[in-house]
């Protein structure tokens, strides 16, 4: 077996398999440091190993041993240490769980990590950590802070876990669907925080980001397959990420939908995308926010041309999302399709009337300006793209705003 | 395992008669489901003394150890199996006494 074939096979069995031995730690020594240490020197051994064993026959079974040779080693060491915490430790170590139950222990592992008493960045970046297996420097630089920031982050909100006692389990029924929700909260953060990149100096898309997202989502998909939010989310993600490469330009601007290459789109991932969506459809359940969210992005993905686009759905499904959640943000956008349909005049008497509650959205005033500039209202315009101009935080869009400011006549 | 629910006030008024109706409703509850430690309400933060005996001899001072517009008006000490059960208590908690509550875990 080759260098590159070893490196493959550690890369493939980090990415299967990360998620599955923390969660078995977690389980049988109850405590999540000492699942993620014990995971991570476990892939360290693996890449140190494996190019001289070879790469063993049941890769997830070898680490997972691995990694509880390396807790009870720890265990051990702080025992010497601490005799009450041996207690707590043994009661814990149960023999392992049969297979099968196994996937469940991951999905335990996803509400420990997305639990409402940790905070929302906390839940973000515990969830990439522990779940997705991203290290605390690539966390780190995901949310622009430094890997000593993170790391303290990630340490208190272990700490946290283990002295409030936040518990290792799928919560009850009547619990599940506000905690699943609030799972999905977290993922589609991950996934924006990926596709509109805040901060000068960062890319205006970063893929690991939404790649990670689209991934943890999938995961939960095949954990929660019955879940229609759970598809809603996956199918907005793949109907999204269909179009990123289109959506920046080579010069790194923000490309609007309606002036994108549509050949550049992603079919595989439109398909499967529109997949999810029609079988949310024939399910006949009443759709919660995502899934209208990915049957809007369906129908701009299913017109081939932008001038085909079936924008009396897009607003009708806006108005069901509306129904859902009254937010102003969701009013702006349902604007924006009422745009094409009535025209911009009456999109931007819906737009003004938000005024007062948007004022410090980028997307407002931008949604103003070109609805304005429309109107041959030039000076009203250029003025509302400046205040865009000033808020917008990625790049790409900043850089976009600037050319269609400067193009007023 | 043990839980502080922290009862946090910034008005002078103690509690009125229906938020003490409804916390001692709430108390009868939580005793018979096995929740139940200890739980009491506090005097106001001007009626505390600090006492200082570390240089020997106790030094007093007349008003609570932080001025601040918050303050403790009363506690729980409830007992529960994890921060989910604890925290659905609490929340209950607040609603009753109608006052913002904190959870913390003992030791």
């Amino acid at each position: 077996m080759s260098v590159d074939d070893v490196r493959e096979a550690v890369t493939r069995a980090h990415h299967e398999q990360w998620a599955r031995v923390v969660a078995a730690l977690t389980r049988r020594f109850g405590d999540l440091d000492i699942a993620e240490e014990a995971a991570a020197e476990a892939f360290a051994t693996a890449v140190e190993r494996w190019p001289g064993d070879g790469v063993p026959p049941n890769p997830g079974a070898w680490l997972t041993m691995t990694a509880t040779r390396k807790a009870i080693d720890r265990i051990r060491r702080e025992n010497k240490r601490d005799d009450k915490q041996r207690e707590a430790q043994m009661v814990n170590a149960d023999p392992p769980e049969p297979l099968g139950v196994i996937d469940d222990e991951r999905l335990r592992l996803i509400f420990t990590c997305c639990h409402p008493a940790l905070a929302i960045q906390t839940r973000m970046a515990l969830t990439l950590r522990m779940v997705g297996g991203l290290t605390v420097p690539e966390i780190a630089r995901a949310f622009l802070v430094t890997a000593t920031a993170m790391e303290q982050r990630i340490t208190r909100a272990k700490t946290k876990i283990k002295a409030a006692r936040i518990p290792y389990r799928v919560p009850s029924a009547q619990d599940l669907p506000a905690r699943v929700s609030g799972v999905l909260a977290v993922l589609f953060l991950v996934f924006n925080e990926g596709y509109l990149a805040t901060g000068p100096d960062t890319d205006p898309v970063r893929h690991e980001l939404t790649a990670e997202a689209i991934r943890l989502t999938r995961l939960i998909r095949a954990l929660m397959p019955d879940d229609g939010e759970v598809a809603g989310l996956l199918a907005l993600m793949l109907l999204i990420e269909a179009r990123r490469t289109a959506r920046v330009s080579a010069s790194g601007e923000l490309v609007p939908l309606d002036e994108q290459d549509r050949g550049a789109w992603d079919a595989t991932l439109i398909a499967e995308g529109h997949r999810l969506v029609r079988e949310r459809l024939a399910s006949g359940v009443a759709p919660g926010r995502y899934q209208i969210l990915a049957a809007i992005n369906a129908v701009h993905t299913s017109a081939r041309d932008v001038r085909d686009t079936d924008w009396s759905q897009v607003v009708a499904l806006y108005d069901q999302l509306v129904r859902l959640d009254p937010s102003p943000i969701i009013a702006l956008n349902r604007a924006v399709a009422v745009a094409e349909l009535d025209g911009p005049e009456v999109a931007l008497a819906t737009v003004d009337r938000l005024g007062n509650s948007l004022a410090g959205y980028h997307a407002h005033h931008a949604t103003r300006a070109d609805l304005l500039r429309r109107l041959d209202r030039g000076q009203e315009s250029r003025a509302a793209y400046d205040r865009a101009i000033e808020l917008a935080g990625n790049t790409a869009e900043t850089a976009y705003l600037i050319r269609r400011r400067d193009q007023l006549r | 395992m043990q839980y502080l629910v922290s009862v946090i006030d910034d008005k002078t008024n103690s509690g009125t008669p229906s938020e003490m109706a409804a916390i001692n409703a709430f108390n009868d509850r939580i005793r018979a489901e096995g929740h139940w430690v200890f739980a009491g309400g506090l005097a106001a933060p001007d009626t505390a003394t600090v006492i200082d005996s570390r240089g020997g001899d106790p030094v007093f001072t007349d008003g609570p150890f932080l001025e601040t517009k918050e303050y403790l008006a009363g506690f729980w000490v409830i007992e529960a199996p994890d921060l989910d059960v604890a925290l659905k208590l609490a929340a209950e908690g607040s609603k009753h006494c109608n006052r913002r509550v904190e959870v913390r875990p003992f030791l």
